[in-house]
């Protein structure tokens, strides 16, 4: 186990610079020239732009640019945004509301796309299963800024039950609709998933076995149907942690919620590269230890996987 | 679009084992009973994967919901003039956006209300589909070829080759569609269709490439390729007549699914403000500019978002069709 984890932890290394590089030179190769654009309309001294350009050290061939932030990453320093405030700082300030956010969706999608899929999965062809079918394909089917405007306008507007907009970011109370909306396809898929998985493995031999051993319904059920079911969930699951971080950017925006996307998207427009950056590198890691946690899962799940 | 789920298949039973009608003398009186057997639905004649995959489709209420969505939009794209003689770009702020939606009028210029410009969302609605058909489709297509020629080279090369680019497709996995076509899409400053088809080619063969790599892997130790290398054909012919029909199954499969993705994402895009521009006429910038009046005159907004939503479900459907139709296991 413990070799395997560091030969996972090793293989990580090279994807992780990969990443990074690639994400740096998308970047930094952008044309315009974000110093420029700190003057606004009016015309930049030359003096002072070659200053700040060797100040932030983009006077510098790019891959010695990448080598040095690489350098500073490993020291835990992620830079300095071109408005004079480290990153570090502004990323202390987003990720708390956006993990919020996240594990909410997630929440909402673990508890409940589990539940239904295996309601559905166990009454695979009854109402309720078609039911929860016909609207798994409509959530996936309206793309997440309509899902989200469709919230805003109903619930928001119309009827009043929330602030159309959050007012603040830290409150649970109000993120709660952002986190549905953001969670809403996942859910879908979620169930989904948990559905086909369920029906599949009601039919396999060991239920049959824990039937005629005579379990009870609730031990066939819960234990070993659910644990053989969950695997397939787990691995999306793993890998969606980190795309719900990163796809809270249009759902934060609507709602007017102050994290990781909102930020990360007037980075993107402002050609803010340390800022970009620095978040994109922190998703990065998120989703990397995110699938290293679910092939550890597996083993737990199930006995005959074992890593050496 | 249900050309292509009918098209690809066949052009893909045309390299396969299964043919054997087209080169056969019909003439031949026990041949010609043969095929007549057959066309009654006799087991005896070899079905190819196509024309497997046909006899499901057409069996499926979904495959036919799904089909008459599609027709129409595509002749939604193909001649929106069908659908309606107003302009999409002509602006008169006498029609404000204000006035409520002449439901009534149907398909006329304003059953759709008009929008902050005076436009005819109606019109705009219909002339926005071109954009989402196109890239979806083009996506799809780019994708496919470009996943599939690595995950072929990957597969069946092995080796140093499987390792780099195996490697390539995680260091890519690890960035999100949406963020990685973001920021490079940030990159232009004019951006066309064309644009938007490369950013999110560029980030999104990935899942493509490991399906391809897999099943290559599984066919490639078959014993045909073993007869085939013995009668003396290169890796190119080997690939291409033999494995590649075999393979392209599962392909086809995942990238019919990620087709309604495609056309989410770029609506997605276009509603940031880093997709297809203004000028163009998209749902994405439609609803991205209808955002504003949302309070006032949601029509506006729900109207693109319901063709959008509609768009992305008859894919979807297509999706599920096509994976139930041509791989069983998954039923």
């Amino acid at each position: 186990m413990g070799r395997y984890v560091a030969r996972r932890l090793l293989q990580m290394i090279p994807v992780f610079i990969g990443t990074t590089l690639l994400i740096f030179l998308m970047v930094y190769s952008l044309p315009g020239d974000p110093i420029a654009a700190l003057f606004g309309d009016k015309a930049a001294d030359p003096a002072t732009v070659a200053r700040l350009r060797h100040e932030y050290g983009l006077d510098q061939p790019l891959l010695v640019q990448y080598w040095n932030y690489l350098t500073g990453l490993l020291q835990g320093d992620f830079g300095q945004s071109f408005t004079g405030r480290p990153v570090a700082d502004l990323m202390a300030d987003a990720f708390p509301v956006t993990i919020r956010l996240a594990l909410f969706a997630f929440g909402i999608e673990v508890v409940l796309g589990i539940a239904l899929g295996m309601l559905t999965g166990l009454k695979r062809g009854k109402f309720i299963d078609q039911l929860v079918l016909v609207l798994t394909l409509v959530v996936i089917s309206i793309p997440v800024f309509v899902l989200g405007f469709l919230a805003q306008f109903f619930l928001g507007f119309k009827w009043g039950v929330i602030t159309p907009t959050v007012q603040d970011s830290m409150n649970l109370g109000q993120l709660a609709v952002p986190a549905v909306v953001l969670g809403a396809l996942s859910l879908a898929y979620v169930t989904r998933l948990t559905r086909t998985t369920v029906a599949e493995n009601l039919r396999a031999d060991y239920m049959r076995t824990a039937l005629a051993k005579g379990l009870p319904t609730r031990r066939r059920i819960g234990v070993h149907l659910m644990r053989n079911s969950l695997i397939p969930v787990i691995t999306f699951l793993g890998t969606d942690l980190g795309m719900l971080m990163g796809g809270a950017i249009v759902t934060e925006g609507i709602f007017n919620v102050q994290g990781v996307g909102n930020t990360l998207y007037r980075a993107i427009q402002t050609s803010e590269g340390p800022t970009v950056v620095g978040i994109v590198t922190v998703l990065v890691l998120v989703y990397l230890v995110a699938s290293l946690v679910v092939d550890l899962l597996y083993a737990v799940l199930d006995p005959r996987i074992r890593y050496a | 679009m249900p050309d292509k789920t009918t098209v690809t298949p066949s052009s893909v039973a045309g390299a396969g084992p299964g043919q054997t009608g087209s080169g056969v003398d019909v003439s031949a009186p026990s041949v010609a009973a043969a095929s007549e057997l057959a066309s009654m639905g006799g087991v005896n004649k070899p079905r190819s994967l196509g024309q497997d995959a046909w006899r499901e489709l057409r069996a499926r209420p979904m495959f036919w919901t799904a089909g008459i969505l599609l027709v129409v939009l595509i002749l939604m794209a193909a001649f929106p003039f069908l659908f309606t003689g107003a302009d999409p770009g002509h602006a008169d702020l006498r029609n404000h956006y204000l006035g409520d939606p002449q439901w009534t009028h149907l398909f006329q210029e304003d059953w759709f209300g008009y929008n902050k410009q005076g436009q005819s969302v109606w019109a705009r609605t219909v002339y926005g589909a071109r954009a989402s058909v196109i890239i979806g489709i083009c996506v799809t297509f780019a994708v496919t070829v470009l996943g599939g020629f690595l995950g072929m080279i990957a597969g069946y090369f092995g080796g140093w080759w499987d390792a780099l680019l195996s490697r390539l497709t995680d260091i890519f996995f690890g960035i999100p569609l949406l963020l990685g076509a973001l920021v490079l899409l940030q990159a232009f400053t004019h951006r066309t269709v064309w644009t938007v088809v490369l950013g999110l080619t560029v980030f999104g063969w990935m899942q493509i490439a490991r399906v391809m790599r897999g099943a290559v892997i599984t066919q490639k130790q078959a014993d045909f390729v073993t007869a085939a290398r013995a009668l003396g054909a290169g890796n190119g012919r080997i690939l291409l007549k033999h494995i590649l029909p075999n393979a392209i199954g599962p392909v086809i499969v995942v990238a019919t699914i990620a087709l309604a993705g495609y056309i989410s994402t770029e609506a997605t895009l276009s509603y940031l403000g880093i997709g297809l521009q203004p000028p163009a006429i998209s749902w994405g910038v439609d609803i991205a500019s209808a955002k504003d009046v949302l309070r006032d005159a949601p029509h506006v907004l729900l109207v693109p978002s319901t063709f959008l939503s509609l768009t992305v479900l008859a894919f979807i459907l297509l999706g599920d069709a096509v994976r139930d139709a041509l791989d069983p296991k998954l039923r």
